[in-house]
């Protein structure tokens, strides 16, 4: 994996950078959609070094943070039952339902595992045939494809204490409610490069000619984010859009054929709410009624659990782009990654813990107020 | 499922985006409170110090440097819950005198005693402790420490992971060193003795069943010597950090936090081994939060940083030094790094422990 290196080359960066800055005229506005993007964005320092013309509007793109909260409330309902083996990715455990997290679960004596691959969860499943295993299965496509694999293999092999509780969303949609709404200011999309590498390219032709934005699949790493703005702002200037692909390395315009194929057996596409914006059509997957025996949801009746979210957190216009993080008054103070009023500062990738993190010398104000304690 | 072009536009009501209460206060003990980071610290702050009071606690160093009969004594305590016991390059018994040297060594002082203090599960092989025992004893004898008093508690099955130890030390501080982050100075330079990052990737790939392609062994080791070669060239270091929990940054912000001075570092400078970097990459890790069990981090005065890394670095143990950055007069109590690309961010101490990242 030494490639890596290549891609965080300062030379090859200050090359690109530099035919950026000779190529804007105008003020343009991008918006990459995966919260891996913004994280890389962030930490890399990358913002800093664009033209100001160039802004960059944090997407909608962290499974972590669109999680709508009746999903974490279902999967704290759930890991609170006796019996239970809850698993989860770990950034999961974090995550705020109504006044406890997971984390609160496990020390309250509930059996909350962090595993990394459902298929650890499944494993658990085979261990303890006398308790009900459940895997919290949320994500976008990229992390869907395993998911659906686990619950094939658990009714291939027959494993019945092992379910799911899903709660995948899709990004072509987001990207549509996002360029409907009256308030959109994103002239182009970065596209997120692992969404496209399972499900490939096909989704947004129709997008770009219908918005008349270009959209570039892009990938992680500096180098990449930097082509990725590149080409954007290059289209941008000459009046196009279109869909172009700066992640060849991983993405074919196909997809992965195989992963789509268990991703249309395991699960159909539902209306999903996303936290902090509110129900977008056709944007989510759900257990198809054939695995409905490996629904959590279904198996502990917990579908009738709805929770209203207090209205204190602006994420929404975040994730629109209508507001720097920074620029919320609870930025740094009532809010911050250790104490999340909403979606954006739970998750690493989130804008605002982004921003938190790493960029609070720009509102060194709030810094002062959160100062942290010495041991 | 509806064909999209179809759908009418929804109507996203930004207005009306609502997101939830935050999480405040927790009632119980969760694992952050142990992960060396901003819940550690509330909770030491906020529980223990007030009701334990005294000033030499209320310095809330690694060691307690106190004085006894005219000598200076260091004073330290750390208890040992790794699983699993043993790891590449090392084990429990190696931590559980490492651990409580090192400590010491941040103070300045050669450990001279330790106490031992075993909590075994019932169940437990005696294989298991044996082995466990002579890896500690032969870690002692290599750190030049003597175990000279101890115990041992049994707990009834599922109430430990086999085996627990908790080790004090006490050592000599040497005259004319005083080891504190409150004598840190903008322009000192901050040294780092080695690769960072390797201690909790070893551990965490042995527990978690992780295949990494290339074996990651700890860097657990007794870091006396490597001081002393440091003190010989000037007793006017001034401030020592291990970065053990929480790793490199947040030695980092404690130190800047404590000395009101603000630290730049070089990120480009801070070696991380290209196994620690692919590892932290494939589960979303930052390598900088990753404990360290044989790395010191030093904030050196700038005319003799040249001097002490040339004596570090004729060390076994401080062979890969590097300079990494140094202390500011700017953002005082922060930490920033200059990134590779030119930009800046800040580097914040932890909250609890580091989460892999779902994708």
């Amino acid at each position: 994996m030494k490639y890596i290196d290549e891609f965080q080359d300062p030379e090859l960066a200050r090359r690109l950078l530099d035919d950026i800055h000779a190529t804007v005229t105008r003020p343009w506005a991008l918006m990459e959609v995966c919260g891996g993007q913004t994280h890389s964005i962030i930490r890399h320092g990358i913002d800093q070094l664009l033209p100001p013309e160039v802004e960059l509007i944090h997407g909608p793109g962290c499974p972590v943070c669109v999680t709508p909260l009746e999903v974490i409330d279902k999967a704290l309902e759930i890991a609170s039952r006796p019996g239970v083996i809850f698993c989860s990715f770990g950034d999961m455990l974090r995550v705020p339902g109504t006044g406890r997290d997971l984390f609160q679960v496990r020390g309250e004596g509930g059996d909350v595992r962090v595993v990394y691959s459902p298929l650890d969860a499944l494993r658990i499943a085979r261990q303890n045939p006398d308790r009900e295993v459940v895997f919290f299965g949320i994500g976008f496509e990229t992390t869907a494809p395993p998911n659906a694999m686990t619950v094939h293999q658990a009714r291939k092999l027959g494993i019945q204490n092992f379910s799911m509780l899903v709660s995948h969303v899709r990004v072509p949609p987001a990207i549509e409610a996002i360029m409907s709404s009256p308030s959109c200011r994103v002239q182009g999309f970065l596209a997120a490069g692992h969404v496209c590498s399972v499900m490939g390219v096909e989704e947004y032709p129709e997008l770009a000619e219908r918005f008349r934005v270009p959209i570039v699949v892009t990938g992680f790493e500096p180098l990449d984010i930097l082509e990725g703005v590149r080409r954007a702002v290059r289209q941008l200037e000459r009046g196009e859009h279109t869909v172009d692909n700066a992640y060849a390395r991983a993405v074919r315009p196909e997809g992965n054929p195989a992963a789509r194929a268990m991703l249309e057996d395991v699960f159909e596409v539902t209306d999903r709410p996303w936290r902090g914006i509110g129900v977008i059509p056709d944007s989510g997957w759900r257990l198809s009624p054939k695995y409905r025996d490996h629904d959590a949801e279904h198996r502990f009746s917990v579908g009738g659990i709805r929770t209203e979210e207090p209205a204190e957190c602006r994420s929404g216009e975040v994730l629109q782009g209508l507001l720097k993080p920074h620029e919320c008054e609870a930025f740094g103070t009532l809010c911050t990654p250790r104490t999340p009023l909403g979606a954006t500062m739970v998750s690493s990738e989130g804008a605002c813990a982004a921003y938190y993190l790493y960029r609070r010398l720009d509102v060194p104000a709030a810094a002062a107020r959160e100062a942290s304690p010495v041991v | 499922m509806s064909d999209i072009t179809d759908l009418p536009a929804p109507a996203l009501d930004v207005e009306g985006w609502t997101c939830p209460a935050p999480l405040r206060d927790r009632p119980r003990v969760v694992m952050g409170h142990g992960g060396g980071g901003v819940l550690s610290a509330e909770l030491v702050q906020q529980i223990f110090a007030p009701s334990f009071g005294g000033e030499v606690l209320a310095q809330l160093g690694d060691a307690a440097v106190v004085s006894l009969g005219g000598a200076r004594l260091a004073f330290s305590t750390d208890s040992y819950v790794v699983r699993p016991l043993f790891f590449p390059g090392g084990s429990i018994g190696d931590l559980a005198v490492n651990g409580t040297v090192n400590d010491l060594a941040m103070s300045g002082a050669r450990a001279a005693w330790l106490s031992c203090g075993f909590i075994l599960e019932e169940g437990v092989e005696l294989d298991v402790v044996r082995r466990v025992s002579e890896a500690l004893g032969a870690a002692a004898r290599t750190a030049g420490v003597e175990v000279v008093t101890g115990d041992t508690k049994v707990v009834e099955s599922g109430h430990g992971d086999g085996v627990y130890i908790n080790t004090a030390g006490i050592g000599l501080v040497p005259a004319g060193v005083d080891l504190r982050p409150q004598r840190v100075v903008p322009g000192d330079v901050v040294i780092v003795s080695g690769e960072v990052g390797v201690h909790g990737v070893a551990v965490m790939s042995v527990r978690e069943g992780l295949e990494f392609g290339v074996e990651i062994r700890s860097d657990c080791a007794a870091l006396g010597g490597l001081v002393d070669a440091m003190l010989a060239v000037t007793p006017d270091l001034h401030v020592l950090r291990d970065p053990t929990r929480g790793g490199l940054a947040a030695a980092l912000n404690e130190i800047a936090q404590a000395s009101g001075t603000g630290v730049v570092v070089q990120e480009r400078d801070v070696p991380v081994p290209p196994a620690v970097a692919n590892a932290c990459a494939i589960l979303g890790l930052d390598p900088w939060y990753i404990a360290n069990e044989g790395k010191l981090v030093a904030f050196v005065p700038r005319e003799h940083a040249d001097a002490v890394l040339e004596a570090m670095r004729a060390h076994p143990l401080g062979k890969d030094s590097v300079v990494i950055g140094e202390a500011v007069q700017a953002h005082a109590g922060m930490v920033v790094a200059r990134t590779g690309l030119g930009g800046t961010r800040v580097v914040d101490l932890p909250i609890g422990e580091q989460l892999p990242r779902i994708c």
